[in-house]
């Protein structure tokens, strides 16, 4: 939820009350100029609010070392293979996050993406089913899993922690059992399946997105605030809606760019970022997004408000599953094959980091879409860097664990000094 | 004085062995405000659970709204009716922000499903600025927010359906004394405004500041209806106990000052 910015010249709404609707003396002002928005950035930097911008350091560090130890991490080929790597789990993270949001937690991500891996490969392989059918049956019976966790978590009121144990113990054994004496099922390397990770698509598509994605967050934000104006309220001036909708078009430009050097932007990475963006979209500007965060701050209010926490909440947990099945696809795309270990590893543990990461928090009621993208680009960093520098996995889960510490810390500073400043939080 | 907006007359309510109303009367009239006292368990959270439909009734009792008779047997019929309660724990998400919470299971919308922002803005700053309410952001998350600008965005945001008798219990119990008198100008500008106010409070202080009337509890029957001008302390504490004889009184001849005299300056 962003800070409205307000000016002066908000007009008198007339009436009796008149001197009532004008701004309130106590609120500062931000001024309409880089100047004032660097000091509202700095205020809001001493109260804890500290957004993205830790995350976009840790980026900025993690490139500057990674690229000095090889300079083939910044290369746009190395680049390109990141944004693929971390769809797969990017897609489980932004389930993970809409289940934060409740203040729960979903242990069964894994093991459900696994799950879907098996189902996907026994139809479309071994039974022969279209691969289109069988993505959609694997995508529903994710859905159907998480029903069934959000069932017998909001109606039996068994704690979701438990309730999503025994879904990676179970949803892991059904997953063995589909799997049956192969360890492997080889996908169609032409398939639609393959090519979920496979596509790459020319320049122009890439330069169009980001520039479509630019002018219609300006247009959607411009006819806001225009609203804002015409209603007497507090509203940003167009110039810094420009500012703002430049600042978002020069990294999209700049992604672009990069990948279009290379193979062009992948699909896997724009279905990734896709979801990102419409999960954004409705948790801040639709009715479901707010009950879902009003479940998630306090749900004895929800439901005193009218809300259908139950319905919230089974609903949430359908979403996150089948996201996580979502992502168990992407993964037996990019391995052109289901496997036994599909989903068995390191996911479920690295979703949950990254929604941490990117700055969802873990108590409910806070946190944002964003965190997948931005903690997913965090971790498909780190392990793409040691990869080059041929370091093992246990270097890079000491590494990864380091860096989720800094972030919850980060998170509990963030917390007290909302607490302290008057911006509330969670 | 013209008919009350709500009236109940011969209310019971028994919870298994134990009767918590018997017989009780009440009424609260437009521009009224009514405190309802009692000692612990004397049945006024039992009476306020009864009208806002948490608890119906039993049978045999009469509720009328406006003179008509009335069945509440939920909380929705009472919201229908325009009957608003607040209860002690305020039911505020702290993690959205004023305008979030104001609209909270009521949201305006545009498009199907998608909130219309602005209007739900305009709205709440209209409705605060009609009670003179003054807070600096609209935007900020309620967590922030002081205890008696809490209570009163949960006493504005029962306003938004338009209710014509609000409930209040215990609404300044955990609140300061510039806080509590937030509090309790909103009361007098939502009585000024013509609605019934029904007032549970332990604090005579508060009592005695806004309400008009008493209508006092003991044992889940009537045990007297004050008009609070010109009803003393010891009165009203003699209904509540039950007796004359009770400490304060007796110390208050002894001493012979009123121990009203240094509770409200």
């Amino acid at each position: 939820m962003t800070q409205q910015t307000p000016v002066s010249k908000a007009p008198a709404q007339g009436g009796a009350e008149s001197a009532e609707s004008k701004r309130d003396p106590r609120l500062l002002v931000t001024a309409a100029s880089p100047k004032g928005w660097i000091e509202a950035l700095k205020r809001n930097l001493r109260s804890g609010e500290l957004g993205p911008i830790p995350v976009v350091i840790g980026l900025v560090l993690i490139a500057v070392v990674f690229q000095s130890a090889n300079d083939r991490f910044l290369s746009p080929q190395n680049l390109s293979n990141l944004t693929v790597q971390i769809a797969a789990i990017g897609l489980m993270t932004t389930g993970v996050i809409m289940v934060l949001l409740l203040g729960e937690i979903d242990l069964s991500i894994g093991s459900v993406a696994g799950l879907a891996a098996a189902v996907l490969g026994v139809l479309a392989v071994k039974q022969g089913v279209n691969e289109w059918a069988a993505i959609a049956a694997a995508l529903a019976i994710g859905l159907l899993v998480g029903l069934v966790h959000g069932f017998v978590f909001a109606k039996l009121g068994v704690p979701a922690f438990v309730v999503t144990l025994a879904g990676l113990l179970g949803w892991q054994g059904l997953h063995l059992y589909l799997m049956g004496a192969d360890g492997t099922i080889n996908t169609s390397p032409s398939g639609p399946i393959s090519l979920l990770t496979q596509t790459f698509f020319v320049p122009a598509v890439g330069w169009g997105i980001a520039l479509l994605a630019a002018v219609l967050y300006f247009v959607s934000v411009a006819t806001v605030e225009r609203r804002r104006h015409q209603a007497g309220l507090p509203y940003k001036p167009p110039v810094e809606l420009l500012f703002r909708a430049a600042l978002l078009l020069l990294p999209l430009l700049g992604s672009v760019w990069v990948l279009n050097q290379y193979k062009g932007v992948p699909l896997a990475f724009l279905i990734f970022v896709g979801f990102v963006v419409v999960l954004d979209l409705v948790l801040r500007k639709t009715r479901y997004g707010r009950m879902v965060y009003a479940v998630g701050g306090n749900a004895e209010a929800a439901r005193r408000a009218g809300i259908n926490v139950d319905l919230i909440r089974i609903s949430v947990f359908g979403i996150a599953s089948a996201l996580a099945a979502l992502g168990g696809i992407m993964l037996t795309s990019r391995n052109f094959a289901a496997s036994v270990s599909t989903g068995g590893g390191e996911e479920l543990m690295m979703a949950i980091a990254a929604a941490v990461i990117g700055g969802t928090s873990l108590f409910g009621g806070r946190g944002n879409a964003y965190s997948a993208l931005l903690g997913g680009l965090v971790l498909g960093a780190i392990t793409s860097g040691l990869l080059l520098l041929q370091m093992n996995t246990a270097v890079r889960f000491m590494i990864t664990a380091a860096v989720l510490l800094i972030a919850v810390i980060l998170d509990a500073f963030s917390r007290r000094g909302r607490k302290t400043h008057a911006r509330g939080g969670a | 004085m013209s008919t009350p907006v709500l009236e109940l007359s011969g209310i019971s309510k028994t919870f298994g062995a134990v009767r918590a109303l018997s017989d009780v009367d009440f009424h609260v009239g437009e521009g009224e405000v009514v405190a309802l006292l009692g000692d612990n368990g004397a049945g006024k959270s039992t009476l306020v659970k009864v009208i806002s439909g948490a608890h119906p009734a039993d049978s045999g009792g009469v509720i009328t709204w406006d003179g008509k008779p009335v069945t509440i047997s939920g909380p929705s019929d009472a919201q229908r009716l325009g009957i608003a309660t607040i209860y002690q724990d305020l039911a505020l998400c702290d993690n959205l922000d004023i305008v979030g919470n104001l609209f909270l299971g009521n949201e305006k919308l545009h498009f199907p499903g998608t909130l219309d922002e602005v209007e739900m803005e305009s709205r709440a700053r209209e409705l605060l600025d009609s009670l003179s309410v003054r807070i600096p952001s609209l935007r900020v998350p309620v967590a922030s927010l002081s205890g008696g600008q809490r209570q009163i965005i949960a006493i504005a945001r029962s306003l938004l359906g338009q209710p014509r008798v609000v409930m209040l219990d215990e609404p300044t119990a955990a609140l300061g004394v510039a806080q509590t008198a937030q509090v309790l100008d909103l009361i007098e500008r939502l009585r000024d405004k013509g609605l019934g106010v029904l007032l549970i409070s332990h604090n005579m202080a508060d009592v005695r500041a806004v309400a008009d009337r008493a209508v006092v509890l003991r044992l889940g029957r009537n045990a007297g209806n004050f008009p609070i001008a010109d009803t003393s302390y010891e009165e009203i504490v003699a209904a509540i106990t039950g007796a004359a004889d009770n400490p304060v009184s007796r110390r208050s001849e002894r001493t012979g000052a009123s121990a009203l005299a240094t509770e409200d300056k």
